[in-house]
């Protein structure tokens, strides 16, 4: 009982996770970086809550949640793929722009800034330990799905290749006549419709939308990309690693000697004992964030 | 590249146009010159918070309604905004400005000393100490707002051990600091003054202010409480306590809000709210201008003044048992005549 309720917890923690590094993976590996993930989510979480709210259908709610990801990725391609601007630059105004655009259409649509009314989610009675609601949850198999999914695409598609091939060198890519541009256009659009899911999740989890509601998840969900060393099974471990060390810390807290900081360090600390290349090397595709071609 | 910089001329000329674009109900004078002039600056959020900010709102509309006082509003964005707001209010000769939020505390200690006539107040002003661990005084014609959160957590901490019909009772707080902290501290007290081997499980949904907007944590952290057999939690945690609310939903317990009346964000799981009274604290610094009786200063307003009090009415009758709420009020007059002293860190 104990451990299935760590379990269910753990899955439920990661789920955001999953779904914004799947996204992610997908992006970075085309040489973009996900540093947007953050705004993906958090517009996506909004529109999720806006969809369900005047549809009263979870399912329009994930709709729109994917299509509120797209817009902001759309926009990550615009300034970082289009026009060839510095993506870390790109990256950070995204989030910040993701703050504010959701903040302003949460007033002017519920009047209110810190939360939306209370919508429609898929969520059932939780009873025992939590894991058969999760099985009705069609979100929660959608997130098992999301990673699986990305790594098939990158590995076992003719696209996924080229996503590959753009990744790490545009130009061998470009000279063989894969439409380096298009191709990252599609990746980075996919990256915020599946983050933008993640950002869905979140909002119909709790059935409504609440100001800056993501709290650094995205960023969390860049550690595991780095962690899992670009590689989808690997992220997709790396998620669930970081999610049990959180499940790990509100069970233990105030009852270890462990300090709650601690604990809520340890993703940036494997993040970065695996950049300095402690657990074999990580290497990043050799294009990322380079914007020539 | 012209198509971007036609863009960016477009977008330069919407800028300016909508300069002077005067929203509806802005077009009030900025100085009345034949009344008291307040002006009130609000924390992050602005209004529609339902928290902090509203009740603020609250009580300016009421003084401007009942002592014809000219209250004026602003809602800065992030940072340096909220500086640049407090100039603008003393600059244009208010008589009173307040700001909204222990965040405005440095701000407000430095405009005052530079508008010596301007009297200025601090919704949650968080007074310094010097090492000796002794409270320095803020300048003359500031006057901070202070709540002793710890008195109105006891009786909540109380009401919790009373109708939970267990020995185990929760609470969820925000980022882990001294001002929350102070909730805890008056909850478990108040916890364990009526159920001595009562067990209170006290968890922070982080250390940084992430922590205070992450319903997604609140919930997760209330569920495992709720899983480990606590039947009330109280949460002192922003909008992550929402997430406190959705979990008590979804398991059919009870959770206990804070600030403000919470009980629509979860009809019939909301057993009470502990509710901080800066509408009547608003209220009073402005009445006080207007009588010109202000004084800068700490002002700690407590049970005894209504400055924080617990929710009882019609929606929650039904939760707590009369002999419960006759206890309860048997508390609260102990604490007000000082027989029961609450602690203020945990």
């Amino acid at each position: 009982m104990m451990f299935l309720a760590f379990l269910s917890q753990t899955i439920r923690i990661a789920m955001p996770y999953l779904f914004a590094s799947a996204g992610g993976v997908l992006s970075e590996r085309s040489g973009l970086i996900g540093l947007g993930l953050e705004g993906y989510m958090l517009s996506g979480a909004f529109c999720a809550a806006l969809g369900s709210y005047y549809s009263h259908s979870p399912w329009i709610g994930l709709a729109a949640g994917l299509a509120g990801g797209t817009v902001f990725a759309a926009l990550y391609g615009l300034c970082s793929v289009r026009y060839k601007g510095d993506q870390v630059v790109v990256g950070v105004a995204i989030n910040l722009l993701a703050v504010g655009i959701t903040r302003f259409f949460l007033r002017f649509a519920f009047g209110s800034s810190s939360n939306s009314p209370r919508v429609p989610g898929f969520s059932v009675a939780e009873t025992g330990s939590g894991l058969l609601a999760l099985a009705h949850d069609p979100m929660i198999w959608m997130g098992a799905l999301a990673m699986p999914v990305v790594g098939w695409v990158l590995y076992r598609t003719p696209f996924g290749l080229r996503v590959r091939a753009v990744g790490e060198h545009p130009g061998a890519a470009l000279s063989v006549g894969i439409p380096v541009a298009r191709v990252r256009w599609l990746a980075v659009l996919l990256s915020g419709a599946i983050a933008g899911m993640g950002g869905a999740y979140l909002a119909l989890d709790q059935h409504q939308f609440t100001d800056q509601m993501t709290a650094g998840r995205g960023f969390i969900a860049l550690a595991a990309i780095i962690f899992g060393r670009w590689d989808p099974p690997r992220v997709g471990l790396a998620c669930l690693l970081f999610a049990a060390a959180e499940t790990f810390q509100i069970r233990l807290q105030g009852a270890s000697a462990v300090p709650a900081q601690f604990v809520e360090m340890i993703p940036y600390v494997l993040t970065i004992v695996a950049l300095a290349g402690v657990v074999g090397r990580a290497v990043p595709p050799a294009a990322l964030g380079k914007t020539d071609e | 590249m012209r198509k971007l910089l036609i863009l960016v001329g477009v977008l330069l000329a919407a800028h300016v146009v909508l300069l002077f674009v005067h929203p509806a109900g802005a077009a009030s004078p900025a100085i009345d010159p034949h009344a008291v002039n307040v002006g009130i600056v609000f924390d992050v959020g602005g209004r529609g918070d339902k928290s902090f900010n509203d009740a603020a709102y609250v009580g300016g509309e009421r003084a401007e309604k009942e002592l014809g006082v000219h209250v004026r509003f602003i809602e800065p964005g992030d940072g340096s905004d909220r500086e640049a707001a407090l100039r603008i209010f003393a600059a244009e000769g208010m008589k009173l400005v307040i700001g909204v939020g222990f965040i405005f505390t440095d701000d407000l200690v430095q405009l005052a000393k530079e508008y010596p006539n301007t009297d200025f107040a601090g919704v949650d002003f968080s007074v310094a100490t010097d090492s000796a661990g002794n409270p320095i005084p803020p300048p003359p014609n500031l006057a901070a707002l202070k709540f002793r959160e710890e008195e109105g957590s006891f009786l909540v901490g109380a009401l919790a051990a009373m109708v939970g019909h267990s020995k185990k009772v929760g609470f969820v707080g925000g980022m882990n600091s001294p001002l929350i902290q102070k909730f805890q501290a008056g909850y478990t007290a108040g916890v364990h003054y009526v159920c001595p081997d009562c067990q209170v499980i006290a968890q922070y949904a982080g250390v940084t202010p992430d922590a205070f907007r992450n319903p997604g944590k609140g919930k997760e952290l209330a569920l495992s409480q709720y899983q480990d057999g606590v039947n009330v939690i109280f949460h002192a945690s922003g909008s992550t306590g929402l997430g406190v609310f959705e979990a008590a939903r979804q398991t059919n317990k009870l959770a206990i809000g804070v600030d403000a009346d919470q009980y629509s964000e979860a009809p019939g799981h909301v057993l009470t709210s502990m509710v901080k009274g800066v509408d009547a604290a608003v209220f009073d610094a402005i009445k006080r201008v207007k009588d010109g009786t202000f004084k800068g200063g700490i002002y700690s307003y407590g049970l005894a003044q209504n400055g924080v009090r617990y929710v009882y009415d019609e929606h929650n009758k039904a939760l707590i048992p009369d002999s419960v709420q006759a206890r309860l009020q048997q508390l609260r007059a102990d604490i007000i005549a000082g027989k029961i002293k609450v602690p203020t860190t945990p």
